[in-house]
């Protein structure tokens, strides 16, 4: 039975359109992960030798044992947002004779082959060899191994209790985040010190393997914590069936004057308002306005200006990039309807656009306070807000006609758990990565002034064609409109 | 009113639909029988230029419908679920289709009024979101939304399937009156012989994308049909 699921999965990853038509990205994610992968092994094999000459006194296993806790508390932010619980659908399988058991077993046996599992032996294995043969105890070697592994898989179920709980939230990402602060702070402060109990524990279990028993034991305790959550999820009137919402309708009649492009603007509105996940991109808005916090009042930052315009475009696009690099995927449920009604395309596009508009606006307006830091961030902003008014926009746009991969906005949160992985980012990247270019050559070469000025006339010739762009981008559109149609109304 | 010539449809080596000509004059009523997979769909979806044909032509009231975009403010379909917006309620799509075709809200809100019988309380009013529907609702909320702003082609796929037997009698009566009184052409296709030749006065069978029969509806009409389909 395994089996046949397996192949399942195989066979709708490679027949969905998704997959044939951005291998590009794929290739990316393959660059990424064998970028982590190297950077994992240079530990493992950097490590020992490092600690070794820093700190010629101290053991490094204990070394590394003190840093365990800040270790797990990464892995799990990462895994919050890069790491999605296996999704199958579920529903065809409900009425075949399968044990619904062997389904969430199944579920939760495809989690432990994710590559967040096998990232971290990249590290544990060489420098666990490494410590064998400088002659440590190859027992003790070798249940510090394997108690990393049961850690790795902790933190692997942990994840997706607080993925399964989070997600019935409002604000998903709230809890996950008041979690790792709020255990990081306590640490820090010194309240409870975790990083010293974790390494004590660590430490315990090496010396007396009898009680590698108690992490195995809570282990098995996780994952059945997460079967008894997903167990009875599996009919279909409980989670896999939509919950009915009370529909609330709303006056957006002051819409009216935008003009032609109204009805959509009223339409993305709602879309944005009535759907989890392209609500979750408003509130992300808040984390964009608080991400300037990091990086002003550090003063390690304080010399690296080009930083700042990673910031002011962050800053001022986060909405635009969430938003912007699904269009029009998130009309895709009923792209048909679209394509045959009475709509001009530029109509259609216009909206999007000006939606993206006013949210750079507002992020820029919203984002005024940060002059407190000075008002070269406040001038940095305001470049980054027309750089991104005049560019980020259309290459959004640009980019959408390329979108082949459906969102269903009716899916529930059951087995649908961020909605959205790593490539979301990867597509962010260049986006933020070409203006800090833009802005860094000229500003090392001729000054501040020089940077900020190139941002803004990039942006300013962005804006003063912009109708012609959106006309070749509508062009764009129509020539893949076909394509589209057929890549949404595939399911997968 | 719309004209096919030429047209074909091929996947892959396997063709789907291969019409030779087919004239559907202004003002009619056009059935489109056939089992699974003859092209029924497919030719719609040509119609409204949401697939691109292999070879030949669709003419919309002298339109080319893959080459300009015109024949949309004349041209109304409900072909299946997608083209429902599921997170709006039935009265904001109304409204927002209305608005697409120059209705405001009161027109829509006049226009709706004749439907209420169909509606059966069921889908005005109600404080739900489309998705939350069922099927037959949807379809119900599907084919009324095509009907607004007296487009002049009408096109529905299969619109009698999955509506309970009182809502079917009514949309029979209202497709005939529409054809009646606003001389509207209404494409639709079914699985039911019955319906299909009450309703329709021209009926065209398809089999494996190609025309094999093509009736003008009259007494012997549904047995005709009947013998065929029963082989």
């Amino acid at each position: 039975m395994i089996q046949q699921f397996i192949k399942f999965e195989w066979k709708q990853f490679f027949r969905s359109s998704y997959w044939q038509k951005s291998i590009a990205i794929n290739i990316l994610m393959v660059f990424f992960a064998l970028y982590f992968i190297l950077v994992f092994l240079a530990l493992g094999f950097g490590m020992y030798p490092i600690l070794k000459k820093q700190f010629p006194e101290s053991d490094p296993l204990i070394m590394v044992n003190g840093f365990l806790f800040y270790w797990f508390l990464g892995d799990l932010l990462m895994r919050f947002f890069l790491q999605k619980l296996p999704v199958m659908n579920i529903k065809p399988l409900l009425i075949l004779p399968i044990k619904r058991s062997k389904i969430v077993h199944y579920v939760l046996g495809k989690s432990v082959i994710s590559f967040f599992n096998f990232l971290p032996l990249f590290a544990v294995i060489p420098f666990g060899t490494i410590l064998i043969s400088e002659d440590y105890n190859t027992a003790t070697i070798l249940i510090w191994m394997l108690l990393m592994v049961v850690f790795t898989l902790t933190v692997n179920f942990l994840n997706f209790i607080i993925e399964s709980k989070s997600t019935e939230t409002e604000l998903s990402f709230l809890p996950i985040i008041a979690i790792a602060s709020g255990l990081f702070a306590l640490n820090y402060f010194e309240v409870i010190s975790f990083s010293t109990l974790l390494s004590n524990a660590v430490n315990g279990i090496t010396e007396s393997p009898i009680l590698m028993l108690i992490p195995i034991v809570f282990l098995a305790l996780l994952y059945f914590v997460n079967y008894s959550i997903l167990r009875p999820k599996l009919y279909v009137d409980g989670s896999l069936k939509a919950k009915e919402q009370i529909a609330t309708t709303s006056d957006l009649s002051w819409t009216r004057r935008f003009g032609d492009i109204a009805p959509f603007l009223q339409l993305d509105l709602k879309l944005i308002w009535r759907n989890k996940r392209p609500r979750s991109s408003v509130f992300i808005l808040v984390i964009g306005l608080l991400y300037g916090l990091f990086f002003y009042p550090n003063p390690m930052y304080k010399e690296m200006i080009p930083m700042f315009v990673f910031v002011g475009i962050f800053v001022t696009g986060i909405f635009m990039i969430n938003f912007g690099q699904f269009i029009p995927a998130w009309d895709s449920g009923y792209y048909k309807l679209l394509m045959s009604q009475n709509i001009k395309y530029k109509e259609y596009l216009n909206s999007k656009f000006s939606l993206m508009l006013v949210s750079a606006i507002l992020m820029f307006i919203l984002s005024i306070p940060y002059v407190y830091f000075g008002w070269k961030i406040l001038v940095i902003h305001f470049a980054a807000m027309v750089y991104n008014i005049g560019v980020n926009t259309h290459v959004l746009l640009y980019g959408g006609s390329f979108n082949r991969k459906k969102i269903d906005l009716t899916q529930r949160a059951a087995f649908n758990y961020q909605g959205t992985g790593a490539v979301q980012w990867i597509i962010g990247f260049p986006l933020m990565a070409f203006p800090i270019l833009f802005f860094y050559f000229p500003y090392k070469f001729f000054g501040f002034e020089a940077g900020i000025a190139t941002l803004i006339i990039l942006g300013g010739i962005g804006i003063v064609l912009h109708q012609k762009v959106m006309r070749m981008i509508t062009k764009k559109y129509l020539k893949s409109k076909h394509k589209m149609i057929s890549a949404f109304d595939q399911n997968n | 009113m719309i004209q096919a010539t030429q047209l074909s449809k091929k996947y892959g080596g396997s063709i789907v639909l291969n019409i030779e000509s087919l004239n559907i004059p202004k003002g009619q009523t056009f059935g489109l029988v056939g089992n699974n997979g003859a092209g029924k769909t497919t030719f719609f979806n040509l119609v409204l230029d949401l697939i691109s044909p292999t070879t030949g032509s669709i003419i919309n009231n002298k339109i080319q419908v893959n080459k300009s975009e015109d024949w949309k403010p004349f041209t109304a379909a409900f072909i299946d679920e997608s083209f429902l917006i599921g997170y709006l309620t039935p009265e904001e799509y109304f409204y927002f289709i209305g608005e697409l075709r120059g209705m405001n809200k009161a027109d829509i809100d006049t226009f709706l009024e004749q439907f209420s019988e169909i509606f059966n309380d069921e889908i005005i009013g109600k404080k739900k979101y489309l998705r939350d529907l069922s099927k037959g609702n949807q379809k119900k909320a599907g084919i009324v939304a095509a009907l607004i702003g007296n487009p002049e082609v009408i096109i529905l796929d299969e619109p009698f399937a999955n509506l309970d037997p009182t809502t079917q009698i009514r949309l029979k009566k209202l497709l005939s009156d529409l054809t009646k009184d606003s001389n509207s052409t209404v494409l639709i296709s079914s699985h039911d012989l019955g319906h299909i030749t009450e309703v329709c006065e021209r009926i065209v069978v398809l089999d494996k994308g190609a025309v094999v029969k093509d009736l003008e509806t009259s007494e012997e009409t549904l047995k005709e049909l009947e013998a065929y389909f029963s082989v």
